[in-house]
């Protein structure tokens, strides 16, 4: 039991990579599910442990082969990565024993226990992501949670041979930006010497203003803007969403970007807080936070006018990326954590929007549309009241976890930028709610298109959905846990510039 | 002037590959010929990393016994030994999609690939238009 | 691409490709162990020995075939191996995390600190150098094996 505890940062990671290779092994595809399931079970269980562990300290740092940090790979838990750790293990585990009817349905059954291989190892990657302090270290997880992903998509191809196309432009626009951020650390080591994210936060603010280092953190925040789909380099990510096999979705849309924005807020404040006070950073801020009101508003306006309901949810993922990043770039404690807090809402929203829109196709065995879906709501009653709890927490209605973090947002942007920003923010919520009531209406307000469909709710899914969207209201009411620890995450981030 | 230029030509060398790779990605309809771009693209960075590794006169960190020789870094070689570890997984993922593409679409170029698609689409959802004609 | 199975290719009935890969085969190999053992104190290590084990099976199978390529090494068994590679890097790290020390610390695993460095780099390099070598072997015969008669049609 001791062991376990001195070693959990590093038995996040390794939980999931070892299974994938047990889950490669196996034969059946039950099996493989099951294991999985235990995995990621227990994966986050010792998220939890973590957690729990850190309610007394401020930061776990662990040494992988007890090498000292600065020449070693450091693993640092703090308040920051226990929030996209938390995310990620646990939406991984819902999003787990959801998948199993619809890899059944979508995926031929001999192929899924690599499937499920696949599966763990982007967990795998994702965690490390956000585990890891060496920014090396973190792009060999980048490309493992990002290759394994495109090998996901590409599983599509069974239902409908576009996933191939979504899943070959994934790679090249991913492979483009993982290798901008190589460069990006390449020209930071060739200056500093040092990998590792405290040690670059020493060593940058000495070297005063220089030109290796703007280039370095232009490159590096260029290619892990291009992972997190920020808008104008969001391209990739709406046919990716739309082509994967279902329960893929479900995945991909509620933890892979979360974990990329999470590495943007630790470049620009962890690594380069301390060297941002040299550098006239009102501009770069600005930029970002106009890019984040564009992504608002394209995602949305794109959204309104798609007929896919899952192009539609994954063009509005692009919009609430913006709200996580407008959030992040106020650069203000409570404008972090407001990015923070819909971190963590937009993981439940989403990953409870895709399950539910899958499941109502479920029968179909056709790529959904809007109209081949018309008043289905009828037929699976409790699907659709999850997915109305859900959009509802998307459009920010009182009560709902989304109105949470819109309220601390808006709140975020009238203390640091003024009445423009709110108005901005509120107008685009607003919008939001032409697409989620144009999915209402065909859901449940139109004539019934598939009669002669034995359409009927799916009993085995129940659990992750209703669990989805009872911790969406939940959150929406008793919102103390979130939070503080986004408050908390806030405060330790922006240390480096309150310097 | 001259010696400024041909003195840094290494890091020109990782320049032009890194130009040519991103302009064969970006420019490129085959399929194919995008992952060779992305392949260049990969190597001028493996080559821009050796190249800041180097120390002029420097050997290979071997603990030898004659006396102190000066060592070049190693860390920036391993650190690509890796990369290239993923690059022949990016490589080896992309040949693998566009065989597939290949086989299911009978073409590896992008135009072509759009318009079967298009059309396929126009198949599918005659009347996208007017949705709600019953 | 005209056979899939290049049964007929004439590769295979050419004697001084058939003699000399037969010859080449275990020198190839005997290197590959040599850049593999050679890795804990010298240049070398699991991955270029890994690779060029595998060159030995790929110009085997190039020369012969690819189905006497799989007579060689079944493609389960190569998935096998390949998954024991992994493996055994997994878990020389976690008998260092049973005998109470941080994940990959070979320190503990001899009794003094410079035979538990040697042990465990020679472990984990094992395993890379399995899992590199059947992960190219597998690539390849995923490559070479594939049906490209579906694209006629």
């Amino acid at each position: 039991m001791d062991i376990i505890l001195k070693n959990l940062p590093i038995l996040v990671v390794i939980t999931p990579l070892m299974m994938s290779l047990v889950v490669a092994l196996s034969s059946n595809y039950i099996t493989s599910w099951i294991i999985s399931c235990l995995t990621t079970f227990v994966t986050f269980c010792f998220s939890l442990g973590l957690f729990f562990e850190l309610q007394n300290v401020n930061l776990i740092s662990y040494h992988l082969g007890n090498w000292i940090p600065p020449f070693g790979i450091e693993y640092v838990i703090d308040k920051v990565s226990i929030i996209p750790i938390l995310i990620i293990s646990s939406i991984s585990f819902i999003a787990t024993i959801f998948s199993i009817k619809f890899m059944m349905n979508e995926i031929s059954l001999n192929l899924i226990p690599k499937t499920y291989c696949l599966w763990l190892l982007a967990i795998a990657g994702l965690m490390g992501l956000v585990t890891t302090a060496d920014v090396f270290n973190l792009f060999v997880f980048l490309e493992i949670s990002s290759l394994s992903s495109v090998a996901l998509v590409a599983m599509g191809n069974k239902m409908d041979k576009k996933a191939l196309t979504a899943a070959y432009n994934y790679l090249i626009i991913g492979a483009i930006g993982a290798t901008f951020y190589v460069i990006g650390v390449g020209l930071l080591y060739s200056i500093t010497g040092t990998l590792n994210m405290s040690d670059l936060a020493d060593k940058l603010p000495m070297l005063g203003i220089n030109k290796v280092v703007i280039a370095g953190f232009g490159f590096m925040i260029a290619g892990i803007m291009i992972k997190a789909a920020i808008f104008p380099l969001h391209i990739w990510l709406p046919s990716a969403y739309a082509f994967a096999p279902s329960s893929v979705s479900v995945l991909l849309a509620a933890t892979a970007t979360k974990a990329s924005i999470y590495i943007i807020a630790r470049i620009s404040y962890t690594i380069f807080g301390g060297t941002f006070e040299l550098y006239a950073i009102d501009d770069l801020r600005f930029f970002i936070i106009l890019l984040s009101i564009l992504a608002m508003f394209a995602g949305t306006i794109m959204a309104i006018y798609e007929k896919d309901i899952k192009r539609l949810l994954a063009h509005s993922s692009v919009a609430q990326i913006g709200y996580i990043l407008l959030g992040i770039s106020l650069a203000t404690s409570s404008g972090v954590a407001s990015g923070f807090i819909h971190l963590v809402n937009h993981a439940l929203i989403k990953g409870g929007l895709f399950m539910s829109v899958v499941a109502m196709g479920y029968y179909l065995q056709k790529r959904v549309t809007i109209y081949s879906l018309s008043g289905i709501g009828k037929k699976m009653p409790i699907t659709f009241f999850s997915f109305i709890i859900c959009g509802l927490s998307l459009a920010g209605l009182p009560l709902t976890a989304g109105f949470i973090s819109k309220l601390y947002l808006v709140k975020a942007a009238y203390d640091s930028e003024g009445v423009w920003l709110c108005f901005l923010i509120l107008l685009s919520s607003a919008l939001s709610l032409i697409y989620l009531w144009k999915m209402i209406e065909a859901l449940w307000f139109n004539p019934d298109d598939n009669k002669d469909k034995k359409v009927k709710e799916i009993p085995e899914i129940y659990i992750p959905l209703v669990l989805i969207a009872f911790l969406n209201i939940y959150f929406g009411i008793d919102a103390t846990i979130v939070t503080e620890s986004s408050f908390s995450a806030a405060e330790s981030l922006l240390k480096g510039i309150n310097q | 002037m001259i010696h400024e230029f041909l003195g840094i030509w290494n890091y020109w060398i990782v320049f032009i590959l890194m130009m040519i790779g991103l302009y064969i990605v970006i420019a490129k309809k085959s399929l194919l010929k995008k992952i060779v771009g992305l392949s260049i693209f990969q190597t001028s960075v493996f080559l821009l990393y050796i190249t800041f590794g180097k120390i002029t006169g420097g050997t290979a960190p071997i603990l030898t016994s004659l006396g102190d020789p000066i060592y070049s870094n190693p860390l920036p070689h391993v650190l690509i030994l890796t990369a290239i570890v993923v690059g022949v997984a990016t490589t080896a993922l992309g040949l693998a999609l566009v065989i597939k593409i290949n086989s299911t679409y009978g073409s590896i170029d992008e135009d072509e690939i759009s318009a079967i698609d298009l059309v396929e689409f126009h198949q599918n959802f005659p009347d996208r238009n007017l949705p709600n004609k019953k | 691409m005209k056979n899939n199975d290049n049964e007929n290719l004439e590769t295979q009935e050419n004697p001084i490709l058939r003699i000399s890969a037969k010859i080449l085969f275990t020198p190839i190999i005997l290197f590959g162990l040599y850049v593999q053992f050679h890795g804990d104190f010298g240049p070398g290590g699991g991955f270029q020995a890994g690779v060029i084990i595998a060159s030995a099976f790929i110009l085997y199978s190039l020369i012969f075939g690819l189905r006497k390529g799989h007579e060689l090494l079944p493609p389960k068994f190569n998935f096998f191996l390949l998954v024991m590679g992994a493996f055994i890097y997994g878990f020389v790290g976690l008998t260092t995390v049973l005998m109470g020390e941080p994940y990959l610390s070979y320190n503990v695993l001899g009794s003094t600190k410079q035979s538990g460095q040697h042990i465990g780099i020679l472990l984990v390099e094992f395993g890379v150098g399995l899992t590199v070598s059947n992960v190219m072997i597998a690539l390849f015969n995923a490559f070479a094996g594939f049906n490209f008669k579906k694209i006629k049609k």
